[in-house]
């Protein structure tokens, strides 16, 4: 008992730092809130006249929202029908021994940097399409969606909206997997014992089981698709239009790909008018990622209450 | 003409068709549903097969053609068409990416053992949720905090390396805190416990008992985190910028990093552009490979310092 003032600093130190690396999170996202708003104050403040192009700033922004909506639900269309398959596939199906090297292989898709995605889109995928897209138009132009005249490039919002969907597919895998596999063994057992097949047996007890983990899975790779910068800019080509017609050569850009194809040669009051439009996409996605994560973690607490 | 993909396609849904024809004339409606989907489930799999092979295959064979020594020797200095390499972009990305691991490995850390020793209550509930919105946060609102961040101090167009690597930080921080939350969690309470007996007080605890058993967990995870940034390019595009030639210093002007230059690359190939083409690809082959191996280690680490028992 001859040092207990030096024991007591110590913990007191070491407590200090680590809780001190806590609150510097909380700092580091609140200061990304705040400097965001300090840097794009100019343009709120702003006459439209003094603005490039001489619109307000919610005239910019619409259709370049419009454009980040449109491809982040296109990637949601293909990516969550895919992703509950792939998920059921390795948790129900896929023989146990091979389950967790295929888990394995999906999470490769999320290795892979974006950049390379961009790459084979917009050389690969694109031109590959390009015919799928000429008859589209031919045979069913009468569909707004797919109006033509198709793009002679292929590098268009659809093709824009495949790639995000590869790129989203293994978070959402991922989760829909840990929560099919966390569907109680007994509901299944019972289920099979009463006579029902492999898939009555999903359709009862694991899907209900795994409804609101499947919901939180899809807000992140909605997350996830409405911030991807590279692989958009890279893969589309935009031109600013609003429209729905998915296959032709105008199509409307999105708020990260159009800040980073403007933002290193951009100057003045163009800097703070694109930090504006990140903005707006931190609220967004920061909104959508909060609801995604409340979901999940109400949903952990109930299986704790559960047992 | 039908393509690969087409055809793959048709026979997917002659297969699932025949599946449900098949099965339902021999063995009725709930079978043939049941064996319907299990063929449908299975393509499903199959079908995010495709991307991830072409696109493997693809940088695979159009990267080889540049990945020579000069590509690992020469920088892009007075280079136009064919020729030049990466030296500058591999160097600026090891730079950017060291200094971001440097930040983002000890704040995450700390940060974690605040969260399983010590937080209790609101704010340590807080800091968990937010860590988790964190790793949502889009890379190019990171790249916009850190010029929005450093242009304060530094005035308007400021470009440079440690910039980068702050931005990359933002992204870092919550997946190290994640990774090594999970390892500390997996350490027994009984250790903690037998060494609080001996009456070493909780600080040295943690570092002599805690931390060593967790360590292979942790490491683990903090090289999957570099793997994690160490391919972005959005928030190096704005906050790093590129160059031609090589530079050094992370505090003074612009830095050229690989997947900066694989963009670059393929948006501005110079004359002929089929040169700058392949160095994309090359530089895109060389960026999979630098992923692979730190996958690759992340992997070995977690195998071969494993604590016995704890597997």
């Amino acid at each position: 008992m001859t040092t207990p003032a030096k024991v007591r600093l110590g913990d007191r130190v070491f407590a200090g730092l680590s809780t001190g690396s806590g609150v510097l999170i909380l700092l580091v996202l609140a200061g990304v809130a705040l400097f965001l708003v300090v840097e794009s104050l100019p343009v709120l403040t702003a006459d439209p006249s003094e603005l490039p192009g001489e619109r307000t700033f919610w005239s910019y922004l619409g259709p370049l929202v419009f454009g980040t909506l449109v491809a982040a639900l296109l990637a949601l269309l293909f990516a969550v029908p895919l992703s509950i398959g792939i998920a059921l596939f390795i948790s129900h199906y896929a023989p146990r021994r091979l389950a967790r090297s295929l888990g394995y292989v999906i999470d490769l898709l999320a290795a892979i940097p974006s950049v390379i995605y961009g790459l084979w889109g917009a050389l690969v995928l694109a031109p590959y399409l390009v015919p799928t897209y000429r008859w589209l138009a031919e045979n069913a132009g009468w569909i707004p969606l797919f109006a033509g005249p198709a793009s002679s490039t292929g590098r268009t919002i659809l093709t824009a909206g495949l790639v995000l969907s590869v790129m989203i597919l293994p978070i959402m895998s991922a989760i829909n997997r840990e929560v099919f596999l966390q569907t109680p063994k007994l509901h299944e057992e019972a289920s099979l014992a009463l006579g029902a097949t492999r898939w009555e047996m999903i359709r009862m007890t694991v899907l209900p089981y795994g409804r609101s983990g499947i919901v939180s899975g899809a807000m992140l790779g909605l997350g996830r698709a409405l911030g991807e910068t590279i692989a958009v800019l890279l893969v589309l080509s935009a031109s600013g239009a609003v429209t729905v017609n998915l296959i032709s050569q105008s199509n409307p850009s999105t708020i990260p790909a159009n800040i980073a194809a403007q933002f290193p040669e951009a100057t003045g009051i163009t800097v703070n008018l694109l930090i504006a439009s990140g903005l707006v996409l931190f609220v967004i996605t920061f909104a959508v990622n909060f609801a995604a994560r409340a979901i999940l973690a109400r949903r952990s607490e109930f299986d704790g209450a559960a047992g | 003409m039908p393509g690969p993909i087409t055809t793959a396609a048709l026979v997917g849904l002659v297969a699932v068709v025949l599946t449900y024809v098949v099965t339902r004339i021999r063995s009725g409606r709930r079978r043939a549903t049941d064996r319907t989907v299990t063929v449908i489930v299975a393509l499903a799999f199959l079908l995010a097969l495709l991307p991830l092979t072409s696109l493997l295959w693809t940088v695979l064979s159009r990267g080889t053609g540049r990945l020579d020594l000069d590509f690992f020797a020469l920088t892009m200095r007075n280079i136009v068409g064919e020729g030049g390499g990466a030296r500058h972009a591999i160097l600026g990305t090891l730079i950017v990416t060291g200094l971001a691991s440097l930040i983002s490995v000890p704040v995450g850390l700390l940060t974690s053992i605040y969260l399983v020793e010590y937080g209790r209550g609101r704010l340590a509930r807080a800091v968990t949720f937010l860590v988790d919105v964190m790793t949502g946060i889009p890379s190019i609102v990171a790249g916009l905090f850190a010029y929005a961040f450093f242009v304060i101090f530094f005035g308007p167009g400021i470009r440079f390396g440690l910039g980068g690597a702050v931005a990359l930080s933002v992204l870092m921080t919550p997946v190290v805190v994640r990774a090594s939350e999970e390892m500390l969690k997996l350490v027994p309470a009984e250790l903690r416990e037998a060494s609080y007996a001996l009456g070493v007080p909780k600080w040295r605890t943690i570092l002599k008992v805690v931390l060593p058993v967790a360590a292979a967990g942790i490491a683990t995870g903090t090289t999957l985190a570099i793997a994690r940034v160490i391919g972005e390019t959005a928030p190096l595009l704005l906050i790093a910028g590129y160059a031609s030639s090589l530079n050094l210093d992370p505090l003074e002007g612009r830095m050229a990093t690989l997947p900066v230059y694989a963009f670059y690359s393929f948006t501005q190939p110079g004359v002929p552009p089929q040169a700058g083409i392949d160095r994309a690809w090359t530089a895109a082959l060389v960026l999979i490979l630098i992923v692979l191996l730190l996958n690759l280690a992340a992997r070995l680490i977690s195998r071969m310092f494993a604590p016995k028992g704890m597997r």
